[in-house]
């Protein structure tokens, strides 16, 4: 049974009010007991110990825990973590494949996209769901698309530079994109 | 063959950062994430009120929700002697308030239960009584002679200013002042700010009972300094205390001090033997947490009618809140605020300062900047543009005629401190060119034609980095400087541990590249550890710019002492003396026969298999590093903006930045950090500041309210450079992470007061919101930012 904080409250109060829920979690079904007042972020951090997502502001606005619902971008700390009763969430855990990076992740390394870390999660796969729905975003579309991330440390300018060349390389050479042009190893 | 330094990713290469593997990942290990067995939560009650006697407190609701342990009062922390604290300042704070609360978000008092709802549910339930007390919430206000004390706790304190303090020559200067054909004035405020990582303060604490060993886990930028705090506090020795910083989501000076909050969870968890848990809200971090600048200044300049600056003569007045808690890493109470004007030759300057106690959080934090340099840079470059109006001089030529020359250095500064190597006028021109001054001149002016309000700005500075040395600086008497630890194994892969602590700054990328450059072992070879008081040597922590000028010198210090130590093993595999040994990157050879030499990794497996008689076996040193002065970094900001003269309005059309950081370790993560300062920047010109209304309401106390850009309204920015090494520096670098925040407001700022230069307004406080500055559109008076703002006047 896992209530609120599973690590050091198995056994919930007796008064306490549980749900049980089921959520498929990077694509893998995962059920849980859980207050109805609990929050998303929460139940992704400390009952499935994803802790990828980060809480930062607890008011919808800086947006580090930022995962996809059913493949758009939520705010995970505003919503309920019974609100995901049978749908579907995609956190940064689930973004890279057995082996290899989602191209949003390779983006933000090579295009040097983070600095402490903190905000990244949340923005790639803000990241994720734009070029989801539009694989060939402008400049401005991508700073749009972020705009409900904050971050302190980078000025945002390779955050954008990052997405850009992951949109590039989702497109692959066939489109034009050349998706390697970036890559410092080719001549 | 000697290799190639960069391909190893030595000095210069723009090597991809080590860390970034984990956070791309989300496997980062950040405070929040950590979760021991028995963990307890803490939440803290937090006072309504900026100023207010507290009559009582009842806690016996609380204790009766399921699940609570402890609910922790003042009146339990006096008895342990621990209601107050000692600050970094010298000063104490109270941990929880027993008498009085004296800013709004002062801790009260905290609860610990099995999760963080029930605690806070428990906090809900806490019942105190408050008597309201008029509050303080500007200088001025405290400085009236009817001020009510504040810190009527301190003993002998009998009005609100915490120091008042001079330096410079104040008779040359009067004289200076009186030889002037023209003295120019300008009175400005810097707004109160909040650094804001993203990631709020936490601890967890876990005291074993079993070993009476105390570890904590915590989000520090210092956790050296910290465990010396925690040492005084807990009364255990340092030994028995482990401070473990893992992580950091940013810091920007917001991380230094030290919080109720790591207090009060070190407390409940010796009390209830168990591991605690505390992690702030946003809300808390915001009203609580280490603000930055609020500043005023009563700036004057004395003038030549050419434009040649004879004296400066400053006072300003700090808002430093109820309790004097910043670090403060000098004897000087302002901090760096005296290092203005050190990129001019200026003949003499004198300055005033004084900070006082208000009704707000506790402030003066270094906000990505060293200490009070940023203000001291704002006022400087504000004083400059306003005294090249009056006057009807180029703001460029202004700054060309009164820079410190390229053959002028060493230079002694108006306040005495000794700058080393510098082109400050190269920095200016390469950025004027690429903005296209004179052009832009041109288009402002035809601009102006059609009614379209153009400006351009300029910001030049110079940041003292790099806190030491160890004679000037220290924090609660501890000298600073810094260090690094060494341990070569058998294979050449080595562990590098530092008493600096990184937040984003990259060091684990940028240390193994110094080793690369020192040793010629690839920076691959090389991992990094920091923040663990346990494992790393003694060390000052990062902030302030000081890792690369004072732990990146540690780093080249200790990798020489390897380098000196793997010479002899040299020696000894070639069976030739010392002296005949030559080193290149990654080898030694013979000198009279190049083809026989060993590599280092083969002298690092002979440290350990086959050293010579009387050798001690090994290949790991540490090494302290003193500076022998600060670094100064330079820079060339320049703005253009446009201003909507309908709306008040303003874009930024072009940022150049120039900086001359000395050698650039890695290029690519400078000029992460330069862009990341420009933002902050922007930022401070354009929107973001923390004010008080006259009740002393924190207005911004969540991200609703304090507003910080994102993506959509930071502007792109141009970046340039040129490189001058430090002279005394191992490797010649100076250090760069917070040039830009400090060097970048003024540009802002001079770009839009020269597009409404006509109007004849010659200052608007930051943040140049868009009313304030159509307010000096309309009005054609200057627009004061100076809280607190008056939300119930009728």
């Amino acid at each position: 049974m896992t209530s609120l904080f599973s690590e050091i409250s198995p056994e919930p109060a007796a008064d306490v009010p549980v749900r049980r829920i089921t959520v498929t979690v990077n694509g893998q079904r995962r059920s849980a007991d859980v207050e109805p007042r609990l929050l998303l972020a929460h139940l992704l951090r400390q009952a499935f110990r994803l802790t990828g997502t980060h809480t930062g502001c607890d008011t919808t606005n800086c947006g580090a825990c930022t995962v996809l619902y059913d493949g758009q971008p939520v705010k995970s700390c505003t919503m309920l973590a019974v609100q995901a009763d049978g749908h579907e969430v995609t956190t940064v855990e689930g973004l890279a494949g057995a082996s290899e990076l989602h191209p949003v992740q390779e983006g933000f390394r090579d295009e040097h996209g983070l600095q402490c870390g903190f905000c990244t999660p949340g923005m790639m796969l803000a990241a994720k769901a734009l070029l989801d729905r539009n694989p060939d975003p402008t400049e401005d579309e991508v700073r749009w698309a972020l705009s409900g991330n904050l971050c302190r440390c980078t000025g945002y300018q390779n955050i954008v530079k990052s997405v850009l060349w992951a949109a590039d390389k989702m497109r692959g050479p066939d489109t034009g994109g050349g998706g390697d042009r970036h890559d410092e190893e080719q001549p | 063959m000697t290799l190639d330094e960069v391909k190893i990713g030595g000095l210069g290469a723009s090597r991809k950062r080590v860390e970034d593997n984990r956070f791309i990942r989300g496997t980062g290990n950040y405070v929040d994430d950590i979760v021991l067995p028995d963990m307890l939560h803490m939440e803290i009650l937090r006072s309504p009120l900026a100023h207010a006697r507290i009559t009582s407190i009842d806690t016996s609701k609380a204790w009766e929700i399921p699940g609570v342990h402890l609910v922790l009062t003042g009146e339990m922390m006096a008895a342990r002697n621990l209601a107050w604290m000692p600050t970094l300042s010298y000063d104490t704070q109270a941990v929880l308030a027993t008498d009085k609360v004296r800013f709004q978000g002062q801790e009260v008092a905290c609860v610990i239960a099995d999760d963080p709802y029930t605690a806070k549910d428990a906090c809900e339930a806490i019942v105190v009584d408050y008597e309201p007390l008029a509050p303080i919430v500007n200088p001025e206000q405290a400085l009236a002679p009817d001020a009510p004390l504040i810190r009527d706790d301190k003993e002998g304190q009998a009005d609100n200013v915490i120091f008042d303090w001079e330096v410079g020559d104040r008779e040359a200067t009067e004289r200076a002042f009186a030889e002037a054909d023209h003295v120019s004035t300008l009175d400005l405020h810097y707004p109160r700010s909040h650094p804001s990582p993203i990631e709020a303060c936490g601890s967890i604490a876990d005291f074993d009972r079993s070993t009476s060993k105390l570890t904590v886990y915590m989000t520090t930028q210092a956790p050296h300094i910290i465990r010396a705090a925690v040492a005084l506090v807990a009364e255990l020795p340092e030994h028995m205390i482990r401070i473990i910083s893992p992580d950091l989501g940013g810091g920007f000076g917001n991380k230094v001090p030290v919080y109720p909050g790591y207090v009060a969870s070190i407390l409940a968890s010796i009390l209830l033997e168990r591991p605690v848990k505390w992690i702030e809200d946003k809300s808390g971090n915001l009203i609580s947490t280490g603000f930055g600048r609020d500043v005023y200044l009563k700036g004057e300049l004395a003038l030549r009618k050419d434009g040649k600056i004879l004296g400066v003569r400053m006072h300003t007045d700090s808002d430093h809140g109820a309790f004097f808690a910043d670090a403060q890493p000098s004897k000087f109470k302002i901090g760096l605020m005296h290092s203005t004007f050190a990129c001019y030759d200026v003949g003499a300057a004198h300055l005033t300062a004084r900070g006082v106690y208000t009704n707000k959080a506790p402030g003066g934090v270094a906000y990505r900047c060293s200490f009070r340099v940023t203000e001291a840079m704002f006022f400087q470059e504000r004083m400059v543009q306003a005294a090249a109006d009056e006057l009807g001089i180029d703001q460029a030529e202004i700054r060309r005629m009164n820079f410190v020359r390229d053959d002028d250095f060493p230079h002694r500064t108006p306040f005495g401190f000794l700058t080393d190597s510098g082109q400050y006028g190269k920095c200016l021109e390469v950025g004027l060119e690429a903005v296209g001054y004179a052009d832009f001149a041109r288009q402002k002016e035809e601009a102006r034609r059609r009614g379209r309000l153009l400006g351009i700005g300029i910001s030049t500075m110079t940041e003292p980095l790099g806190a030491g040395n160890s004679r000037e600086y220290d924090i609660l008497g501890i000298k600073m400087f810094d260090s690094a630890e060494l341990r070569v194994h058998t294979s050449g892969k080595a562990i590098l541990r530092t008493g600096a602590k990184t937040q984003g700054q990259g060091h684990e990328t940028t240390w193994g590249q110094i080793v690369a450059h020192e040793l010629g072992i690839p920076a691959e070879d090389i991992i990094v550890e920091e923040g663990d008081t346990d494992t790393a040597p003694f060390g000052m922590g990062t902030y302030a710019s000081r890792s690369t000028p004072v732990a990146g010198a540690a780093v080249s210090m200790v990798a020489r002492k390897i380098r000196a130590k793997a010479r002899k093993l040299a020696a000894h595999l070639l069976e030739v003396s010392e002296e005949d040994i030559e080193w290149e990157l990654g080898r030694f050879y013979v000198r009279s026969a190049p083809d026989r030499g060993v590599t280092i990794q083969e002298c690092a497996m002979a440290a350990y298999t086959n050293v010579p008689d009387g050798m001690e076996p090994g290949l790991e040193n540490t090494a302290y590093y003193d500076p022998p002065n600060l670094t100064w970094p330079f820079a060339c900001y320049i703005a253009t903006v446009e201003v909507d003269p309908e709306t008040g309005v303003w874009d930024v059309l072009n940022l150049v930045a120039v900086d001359d950081c000395g050698v650039r370790i890695n290029p690519m993560i400078v000029e992460g950090q330069i862009m990341g300062g420009l933002t902050e920047a922007f930022a401070m010109a354009s929107m973001q500041f923390i004010t008080f209304d006259a009740d002393g309401n924190c207005v911004g106390s969540n991200y609703m309210d304090y507003l910080l850009p994102t993506a959509w309204e930071t502007p792109g920015f141009e970046l340039h450079e040129v490189v001058t090494p430090c002279p005394h520096h191992p490797i010649g670098a100076k250090g760069v992470g917070e040039c830009a925040t400090v060097g970048g407001p003024a540009a802002f700022v001079n770009a839009v007061m020269d597009a409404i230069s006509h109007t004849g307004v010659r200052n608007i406080d930051m943040p140049l919101l868009p009313d304030r500055v159509y307010e000096a559109l309309s009005t054609g008076r200057d627009v004061s930012g100076a809280p607190p703002v008056k939300t119930d006047e009728s």
